[in-house]
């Protein structure tokens, strides 16, 4: 089995959500996304890394160079990382709706 | 399906916006924000002190299931019955800091109102590990669930 690395594990990094970030906008060689972070090349890499194992980056080989671009399919994934706060005052107010329906009645 | 709570929280900013439309008049929805013995019921926490005035102040104190304690309180910047409450928020002997909630209460008909609460956060960073913290619960909760099974499997 292939266990594919957590997408939230992924994205609890800044360096990673500026990676994205960055190519949200345009596909882009490693050198290129490296450039606009100080880090070290190889950190960027592990990132580049990371990303791409959890499929919210992809890789496409053009001449020699490989451009990422953003998995769009697998970022609805991360949109979903509010919808447990969003789940929890959905049940808080659901609360209050009964609670309160019950006020009206008596 | 249409949502009935949203939430917006937009990339590096410190604040968020929840919108919630009720089935109730806007009076009650008022009513379970300004009364102690309500707000007990749907926040499942006791109230220590809630003093609904401008200048009042809160305190609620929830028991998890380990038995713990939990304190969060505020003070009430504004009372306006059916129409805004602002206040502040902070869960005590935490490092989340104090956040300052504006809710806006919004008749729509006579039978439904809504309800728009906007929080606004010390920091970009502080914001997002509050967004988390449930998220953490989801997933210990899924660990847990995990363990049953394979519990039950041996």
């Amino acid at each position: 089995m292939n266990l594919r690395r957590d997408v939230f594990q992924a994205i609890a990094d800044p360096t990673r959500r500026a990676i994205l970030l960055l190519v949200a906008s345009q596909t882009m060689t490693a050198g290129a996304i490296a450039a606009n972070f100080d880090t070290a090349r190889p950190t960027v890499s592990k990132h580049l890394q990371i990303l791409t194992e959890c499929e919210l980056l992809g890789q496409e080989q053009n001449g020699r160079e490989i451009y990422y671009h953003l998995n769009a399919k697998n970022m609805k994934q991360v949109a979903d990382f509010i919808e447990p706060f969003r789940q929890m005052w959905d049940d808080r107010f659901n609360k209050l709706e009964t609670i309160m329906k019950n006020y009206k009645s008596k | 399906m249409e949502l009935k709570t949203k939430i917006n929280a937009e990339d590096g900013k410190q604040d968020l916006v929840i919108t919630r439309e009720f089935d109730l008049p806007i009076e009650l929805l008022f009513k379970a924000y300004a009364e102690a013995e309500i707000v007990e019921q749907w926040m499942e926490t006791k109230v220590l002190k809630l003093e609904s005035k401008k200048h009042g102040s809160y305190q609620y104190e929830t028991t998890d299931p380990k038995g713990n304690k939990h304190r969060f309180s505020g003070v009430i910047h504004e009372f306006i019955p059916k129409q805004r409450i602002i206040k502040t928020f902070e869960m005590e002997g935490t490092p989340f800091g104090v956040q300052l909630e504006v809710y806006e209460f919004e008749k729509l008909t006579e039978d439904t109102c809504k309800l728009n609460m906007h929080v606004v956060y010390e920091s970009v960073a502080q914001r997002d590990q509050v967004l988390q913290l449930p998220f953490a619960q989801g997933i210990n909760m899924a660990h847990n669930r995990i363990q049953e099974i394979i519990g039950k499997l041996k």
